[in-house]
């Protein structure tokens, strides 16, 4: 007989046997978007892909930019918990399960992309009867075969020592048929010494394992595009770029998982403010490298100015595609201020008056109204010659509103993530579209062309992220949001982490402040 | 070794689109209605289209516009992008180094139609229609036996479909040749395009051939390829005006 913490039962193990109406509720809801999505799809399966907004030169669309995303999101889990596994990172253990599980069903969600792109979906197994290895689209085939695989291993080994724990503590009045799911899950688990040795080693070698197929996985998506050699896509520099694209919008979609979960299940004492900051440090990383590698992308093509390659840029900076990639751009800029001013910013108590929350959105709502002003959408009669001074209004509301929101998250780093998050995966979405469409609008020797998706589109990308998060709900009514033993683990090192008393401090110099830099000393 | 190729002489182009319609009559390509055709919907296997297809500042503004009327029939490249990137090989280059496509096999994922810099493959985003009785005069020469439907078979709908340089002519000229008990001669074999050009500005033949036309016309000086820098190695030759 396995035993649970009172306070690991009550949080984690209770809420599996007790639905609340909101919880049915948001099914219900979920479900209904993805019926529509169903009748939708099984209206373009009998009609065809005509139904879709797609055409030549646009042979794809949403749902090749829903195709990456997805797979993006999925490094959130194996790829993270895997490296903080195997780097020794103790902070990693509560967000684990919650890790794992997104991955696990953003590559279902992910792979059901392809799927629904399909002129033949019911040929799909030609893939694997004529195969041709040379094909990207195979490479993709395997690795996102293995990577599913390795993912649903990953996330069952840790599974197996909670579902015995599920099982023996299994309530009286609990539906016999659940008792027997984690009985079997549970592979006759008893936690002895070679069990846990045992346990350790798999997932040791599993942890080293995924992570290779993982940075496998989204070069292969991002060499689908690399290998063509249709303007904008032909660039070395994809494979990285979709790696750390991949993880920053994974570490996203976990933030707002498990923000939620914390809210709604009452787990602010297992999701701490060490697993913001740290997930956050990590976030900040890889925002950085997004941004180096977008920068260096756009560049080559700026600087090359190739007739074919230029266009497609052309359209990003201020073409047709401007507003909505420079909203990708001002969004991602502000997800890293977001998590990285605050920390340079004063305290609640000693800042000053002007960092208020009320002066901060004030001035943001200005830099809004500076924003229209200038770029004239509404038409205002505004003489050119107050433009510089427009201009001198909008940096300065901006950076006061900038500051004073730092100041606001300051001491909410749950908010913090959350916003960041939201902004990235925005933008990451957005980032996908803005390699993939305005390539295919502009090709070599087809008339430009434009693409919006149409309302099948629309449907089964809301279907979509509508499935993703009822696999998510139904997972966690069945199985704790936290790996229960990992966090037991945890806590009996950090007891044994406690018994070593307090860290020697170094000795203190006796040179005064100003002494340090050469100007007077004080003995 | 045979090697397929075909030479345009734009000097005699008279942008007829003869070649076009020779084609849609000869390879059963579908017509779509005119909304369709706004999304970018219709097959024209053998299209013509002013050059360059995108306006830029090269091309000069009136009245010194500089443009051309161009034909595409598929390249036929010797490096075939298509090809490679498919994963069913449903598109494939044969010995003769015609590209050709398996409507049986394809699964409709349209990786090679973005990989084509030529765009000259085309998808069937509908189940494909004709006009009141027209397909009752398709083309009978269909490519049609088990797990294979190639040239003018009728395509059903999801999958890709190119220019084939009319292979089922050239499987016709074969048998016919077998059944006649000779030997095949290139000569046999041309596609519907070539026959009917108006200007007699397409040439077809054997590009191993060093006595054929095509060969000759090759090494003209006014000779060029479209795109010849991403590396495709056109079969498709065209002679370029003036």
């Amino acid at each position: 007989m396995l035993k649970v913490e009172a306070r690991d039962k009550a949080k984690l193990i209770d809420p599996l046997y007790t639905s609340t109406r909101g919880f049915w509720m948001l099914l219900a809801v979920l479900l209904a978007v993805l019926g529509w999505a169903v009748y939708m799809y099984i209206q373009q399966l009998t009609l065809g892909l005509g139904q879709t907004g797609m055409g030549r030169p646009v042979y794809w669309g949403v749902y090749m930019v829903n195709f990456i995303f997805f797979i993006g999101i999925s490094h959130a889990g194996t790829l993270i918990s895997a490296i903080l596994r195997v780097t020794g990172a103790e902070w990693r253990r509560p967000i684990t399960r919650v890790a794992e599980a997104i991955t696990a069903f953003a590559l279902i969600v992910g792979t059901l992309q392809i799927i629904i792109d399909m002129g033949r979906p019911e040929r799909l197994l030609n893939a694997i009867i004529y195969g041709r290895l040379q094909s990207p689209i195979l490479w993709d085939i395997v690795s996102v075969t293995a990577y599913f695989m390795g993912s649903i291993t990953y996330l069952y080994l840790p599974v197996i020592p909670d579902a015995a724990l599920l099982r023996d503590n299994f309530p009286e009045d609990g539906p016999k048929w659940r008792l027997r799911l984690y009985t079997i899950l549970a592979l006759g688990w008893r936690g002895n010494r070679t069990q846990w040795i045992r346990l350790e080693k798999v997932i040791a070698v599993m942890a080293l394992l995924i992570i290779p197929i993982a940075v496998s996985v989204h070069t292969i998506i991002s060499w689908i595009l690399a290998t063509t050699v249709q303007p904008g896509w032909h660039s070395t520099i994809f494979g990285p770029y979709f790696v750390i694209g991949a993880i920053f919008s994974g570490i996203g979609a976990l933030f707002i998982a498990m923000s939620l979960l914390r809210k709604n299940m009452g787990l602010e004492n297992y999701f701490t403010e060490k697993q913001y900051r740290n997930l956050g440090a990590i976030f900040i990383t890889t925002a950085a490298f997004w941004m180096y590698f977008t920068y260096s992308e756009h560049l080559t093509l700026a600087a090359g100015q190739g007739i074919h390659e230029f266009p497609v840029l052309a359209s990003k900076l201020w073409g047709p595609y401007a507003p909505g990639f420079w909203s990708m751009v001002i969004m991602m800029l502000s997800a890293f201020w977001i998590l990285v001013t605050p920390k340079f910013m004063p305290s609640e108590e000693k800042r000053p008056r002007i960092f208020h929350p009320r002066i901060a959105f004030g001035s943001l709502g200005l830099t809004i109204v500076m924003a229209l002003l200038i770029s004239n959408v509404l038409g205002l009669p505004v003489p050119d010659a107050l433009n510089p001074l427009l201009w001198i209004l909008l940096f300065g509301s901006l950076l006061l509103g900038g500051l004073g929101i730092a100041t606001w998250f300051k001491t909410r780093f749950v908010a913090a993530s959350v916003t960041s998050a939201i902004f990235v995966l925005i933008s990451m979405w957005l980032e996908r579209w803005y390699i993939i469409v305005p390539t295919m609008t502009h090709p070599y020797l087809v008339r430009y062309a434009e693409y919006a998706p149409s309302w099948t589109e629309i449907s089964e990308t809301a279907g979509s992220i509508a499935l993703f998060m009822i696999m998510f709900l139904v997972f966690f009514k069945f199985f704790p949001v936290i790996s229960i033993w990992e966090v037991a683990e945890g806590r009996v090192l950090d007891q044994e982490a406690a018994k070593t008393g307090p860290m020697p401090m170094p000795e203190v110099s006796s040179t005064a402040r100003k002494g340090r830099l050469g100007f007077r000393r004080t003995e | 070794m045979t090697r397929w190729s075909m030479v345009i002489d734009l000097e005699k182009c008279v942008a007829c689109q003869g070649c076009s319609v020779a084609c849609r009559m000869e390879n059963n390509t579908p017509v779509i209605e005119p909304e369709q055709a706004e999304l970018g919907r219709s097959i024209r296997w053998n299209d013509v289209f002013p050059m360059p297809v995108n306006p830029t500042e090269e091309t000069g503004e009136y009245p010194t516009v500089r443009t051309e009327y161009m034909t595409r029939p598929c390249m036929h490249c010797e490096n075939p992008p298509c090809v490679k990137v498919c994963p069913v090989q449903a598109t494939f280059k044969d010995e003769e180094g015609l590209v050709r496509q398996n409507y049986d096999r394809c699964i409709g994922c349209r990786f090679c139609t973005v990989a084509c810099p030529y765009g000259v493959r085309y998808f069937n985003w509908y189940k494909p229609e004709w006009e009141e009785g027209m397909e009752q005069y398709h083309n009978p020469d269909k490519i049609e036996s088990g797990g294979v439907s190639e040239g003018p078979a009728v395509r059903p709908k999801g999958v890709v479909e190119k220019c084939t340089y009319c292979v089922h002519r050239l499987h016709k000229a074969r048998a016919r040749a077998e059944a006649e008990e000779r030997d095949f001669r290139a000569d046999e074999y041309v596609p519907a395009c070539v026959q009917t050009c108006t200007g007699k500005a397409r040439f077809f033949g054997d590009l191993d051939d060093p006595e054929s036309t095509v060969s000759t016309l090759s090494t003209s000086s006014r000779a060029f390829h479209l795109l010849e820098d991403v590396g495709t190695h056109p079969k498709t030759t065209y002679l370029g005006e003036g």
